[in-house]
């Protein structure tokens, strides 16, 4: 217990994986038009992220250490996520088809999320345990919704503004995520 | 140490297949058949010029019928007939072929220009000075982002500075449509060859100040028409396709010279 609160609350604030580490930043801009789809996008990544750091670290420990081929590494992590994303494409597109559409071409592409990918492979340098592994994976994919939602919030807002052609939409998307980012920055050091 | 690796990534592999074709009998989703097989005979291109992301998302909209079966412009008459006899609604009414035109004739010898531009030779930046560098506000700037754009080598540059398009090439594709910052490029039907070539939607008097060939809005084209095929909206005059019968009374009687009755670019004026 004593190890899992900080990683748990580590990942989310401290080392979040969107605005600390910058991993994962195309959905992150991609999908954070709307808090609706955000938070839909921010439970497909939770359940492929959880899940992946789970299978990704039985996967190394139980198969890739023992034999010696550590070095099949990236290829099998690969396999895991792509078959999870498959798994979640499947299951949104019959639970949730309104949910598909906005998701578009995103959902398929949290294959490709550095994100999840990212968070696996810390999991391994870092050592953890089965268990911490999991917390890990739970509390980077609250982060990441917590930073889709906190910009999909203002982007919303940021919609009605009356502001110039040349920062309005993407541009200022950026600018709004860097000063998140900055803001972040703060929480250095608390755990 | 070979064949560990070979065989563990092997068995990881199985064992996700096995769980996703378990998965996609227990989520399964009902397709339409139709979707299935309009999608079949699309082209692929997935050039977007329908208005949807891609072909498969067009085969849907044209089984809801929100997408007409001709909006495919690459599949073109082919494609059309096909989705018609899917959907087993009558082929005649798509058979209708659509090319692209430049709606303005206001080359450098008709249409001055209010100040030398010497920027990036893109259309499209020029539109970022004071709208353009043309006197008239709506004409083509004949920079040629349009030539740039298209795929099948349909536009030509010509020397006064006005795009011309080969209507046997074109193959309505919508894209110099899309990107010309002037929206002056219009989809015509091909079978009717008078159109009005101007994009001013001034009045008159600011038309005659700008260019000597653009239309005023009087209307005398309209009044002559037998067919009662044109109307006149916003100080510029439209040729409807279905009525116009090729006639040739409204060039006669045009007193600017704005109407052409050939796909190409050619007019009394100009010969
Ligand atoms: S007669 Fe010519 S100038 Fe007059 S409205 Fe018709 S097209 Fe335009
Ligand atoms: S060609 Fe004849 S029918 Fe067609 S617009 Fe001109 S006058 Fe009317």
């Amino acid at each position: 217990m004593g190890d899992l609160l900080p990683i748990f609350f580590g990942v989310i604030f401290v080392n979040n994986l969107v605005l600390i580490q910058f991993l994962g930043i195309c959905p992150f801009m991609g999908v954070s038009k709307k808090v609706d789809t955000s938070i839909g996008m921010g439970m497909a990544v939770t359940f492929v992220m959880t899940l992946a750091a789970v299978i990704t670290w039985m996967i190394h420990n139980w198969i890739l250490v023992p034999f010696g081929i550590e070095y099949l590494q990236t290829v099998s992590f690969i396999l895991v996520i792509a078959s999870l994303v498959q798994f979640v494409e499947m299951a949104v597109e019959k639970i949730s088809p309104s949910l598909y559409q906005s998701l578009g071409v995103f959902l398929p592409l949290i294959t490709t999320n550095c994100a999840i990918m990212g968070l696996a492979l810390l999991n391994i340098t870092n050592e953890y345990s089965l268990l911490e592994s999991a917390v890990h994976g739970v509390g980077g994919a609250i982060g990441f919704t917590i930073a889709l939602l906190l910009i999909a919030g203002i982007r919303e807002q940021l919609e009605l503004a009356k502001m110039n052609d040349l920062v309005k939409g993407i541009s200022v998307a950026f600018i709004v995520a860097g000063v998140i980012s900055v803001a972040f920055l703060g929480f250095e050091g608390v755990v | 140490m070979f064949v560990y690796a070979i065989v563990s990534l092997g068995a990881i592999g199985l064992f996700f297949g096995l769980v996703l074709a378990f998965a996609s009998q227990v989520f399964y989703v009902e397709k339409d058949p139709k979707i299935e097989a309009i999608s079949e005979f699309l082209p692929a291109a997935n050039c977007g010029a329908c208005g949807y992301p891609g072909c498969g998302a067009f085969a849907e909209a044209v089984v809801k019928g929100e997408a007409g079966i001709s909006d495919c412009a690459p599949g073109g008459n082919d494609v059309a007939s096909k989705i018609a006899d899917v959907l087993g609604v009558s082929a005649a009414e798509s058979t209708e072929e659509y090319v692209a035109e430049v709606a303005c004739m206001g080359g450098r010898e008709y249409c001055d220009e209010q100040f030398v531009y010497h920027g990036i030779n893109d259309c499209r930046a020029a539109m970022m000075y004071a709208n353009g560098f043309k006197a008239c506000d709506h004409g083509c700037l004949g920079l040629g982002t349009c030539v740039e754009v298209c795929n099948f080598g349909a536009i030509t540059m010509g020397d006064n500075g006005i795009p011309i398009m080969d209507p046997d090439k074109c193959t309505g594709c919508n894209r110099c449509k899309n990107i010309c910052p002037k929206n002056v490029i219009r989809m015509i039907n091909k079978k009717t060859k008078h159109h009005v070539r101007c994009n001013s939607k001034d009045k008159g008097k600011v038309v005659k100040r700008a260019c000597k060939i653009g239309c005023i809005g009087c209307g005398v084209c309209a009044k002559n028409c037998p067919e009662e095929a044109i109307t006149v909206e916003e100080n510029l005059a439209y040729i409807d396709s279905h009525t116009c019968t090729n006639c040739g009374k409204c060039i006669e009687k045009c007193p600017r010279d704005c109407i052409t009755d050939t796909l190409d670019f050619k007019t009394k004026a100009l010969s």
